[in-house]
């Protein structure tokens, strides 16, 4: 009951929300961390993805990516691209690894939209006279569409989890108001940073949840 | 710098040290056996829950919205702000590292769980009930054994996520190899971030193929008929994956 009340003490405060450690300086680190990476992760993985889903080629390079994801802890690679070079600019330590860590839900998804394309379909639309090019952006990217999506949320909910950790290496975001707590030796504020990220994390998973339902139906998968 | 203290890997700070594995033996075995524990005691506890949910979900069918929601709910929350927030309840132990794991695994496992009791052929259980099988025998010796593959295919998914999230428990200092890194990342100690590291990596792998093979002496039925099936299973698997995100 203490802590709870001293929780919301904490972010009922005015200080704590503004200024250089504030939560809104935090919040706006954590989402542009969050987007950047998102963008630069889509930029690399979906273009790769929908070539070797186009040619049929290269399943076990994107299903292996994912399982090897899943093995190497996010923090150890933070903490080992810290050590290295390129951990003395900056934020980029950050962004190599989010981005890594982003990019095998992406390709593992638009690539398995590709290949689950009807086949028959294809042929039809071969048997149009469709070039290779017409029949990747009028036939398998729509209909591989909703599985792309659901790879981009995947993502940027992973984003937001791992842009808490670069707290742990020194980074920005609102997973510095966790570790600061911990530096304090403040509980009210661990579990009140703890309660923001949370909610930022469900937020982010909503608002694409609400994206996939007022999308057409063409982008829920709905038309086959 | 260079002549009167030993030239060796552990004063050239290297990234790969021999020096580092032979001298710090007893704290890198130490560290391993945290880890171990807390995962496989994180994931057991993941099942424990995640068996009856997936069997209660499966009996009474308006229970599966909830039970999924809420899975899916805590499955979304960052592991940091999930440590921080068992913080009150468990203080700085061992037990908030494991209940925050136990929770992550818990949508991974109903999940695949259910999916295996769904995937249950119907043929199958009309003639076990034309044996004369009760719902109990039925439900051992049919459907639970029908539904390990699916379930295994979670157990490994979130086994290896729990051995990767184990590190971040090093916030509250019962994290694993993940104290380790911890500690080397503030010294810049680059042969115990590496070696911790690589080791986290081995011992995924390692839990992932013992997994495999449980599976393997679990299921004999199913090498048997591995020729037919193999096709449909493996693209099951990689929809499975498909739907799952990581934990971070």
């Amino acid at each position: 009951m203490n802590t709870l009340s001293a929780v919301w003490t904490w972010l009922t405060t005015a200080a704590n929300w503004s200024g250089e450690n504030g939560v809104w300086n935090r919040l706006e680190q954590h989402l542009v961390l969050t987007f950047s990476c998102l963008v630069i992760s889509a930029l690399i993985a979906l273009p790769v993805a929908l070539t070797l889903g186009h040619l049929g080629r290269g399943g076990a390079l994107a299903v292996n990516l994912a399982n090897i994801g899943r093995a190497v802890p996010t923090f150890a690679v933070l903490v080992l691209l810290l050590l290295t070079p390129i951990g003395r600019y900056g934020q980029w330590p950050t962004i190599i690894a989010l981005v890594l860590f982003a990019i095998p839900p992406l390709l593992t998804n638009a690539y398995v939209g590709m290949r689950e394309v009807d086949q028959s379909v294809v042929r039809a639309a071969r048997g149009m006279g469709m070039t290779g090019t017409q029949l990747v952006w009028r036939v398998e990217v729509p209909l591989a569409f909703p599985l792309v999506l659901t790879g981009i949320r995947i993502a940027a909910v992973q984003l937001v989890a791992t842009a808490t950790l670069a707290a742990l290496v020194g980074g920005g975001g609102l997973g510095r108001i966790i570790t600061a707590g911990f530096n304090l030796a403040s509980t009210p504020q661990v579990v009140a940073g703890a309660v923001l990220v949370a909610v930022f994390a469900l937020l982010m998973e909503g608002a694409f949840e609400l994206a996939q339902r007022c999308a057409p139906g063409w982008a829920r998968g709905r038309i086959r | 710098m260079t002549a009167p203290p030993p030239d060796d890997c552990l004063a050239r700070n290297d990234w790969i040290c021999g020096d580092y594995l032979s001298t710090r033996r007893q704290i890198l075995l130490d560290a391993v056996g945290q880890h171990i524990q807390l995962t496989v005691i994180s994931v057991v506890l993941g099942l424990v829950i995640a068996v009856p949910l997936a069997l209660l979900a499966r009996r009474r069918r308006w229970t599966v919205g909830p039970v999924l929601g809420i899975t899916t709910v805590l499955y979304t929350i960052p592991s940091l702000a999930m440590f921080s927030l068992l913080l009150p309840v468990y203080g700085l132990s061992a037990t908030l590292v494991v209940v925050g794991l136990a929770l992550y695994s818990l949508t991974l496992l109903v999940r695949n769980i259910l999916a295996g009791l769904d995937g249950v052929p119907a043929e199958a259980k009309e003639a076990a009930r034309g044996m004369g099988y009760g719902p109990m025998r039925q439900l051992l010796t049919i459907e639970l054994p029908l539904a390990v593959p699916a379930a295994m295919a979670g157990l490994r998914i979130a086994t290896v996520s729990a051995v990767a999230l184990t590190t971040v428990g090093a916030i509250v200092g019962y994290g694993g190899l993940g104290n380790l890194i911890y500690a080397g990342m503030n010294s810049f100690f680059k042969a115990q971030v590496l070696t911790a590291s690589v080791l986290c990596v081995i011992i995924a792998v390692v839990f992932d193929l013992l997994l495999l093979g449980a599976e393997r002496l679990l299921t004999p039925w199913r090498r048997a008929g591995r020729r037919t099936r193999g096709r449909t299973r493996a693209g099951a698997g990689a929809k499975r994956l498909v739907t799952a995100g990581r934990r971070t």
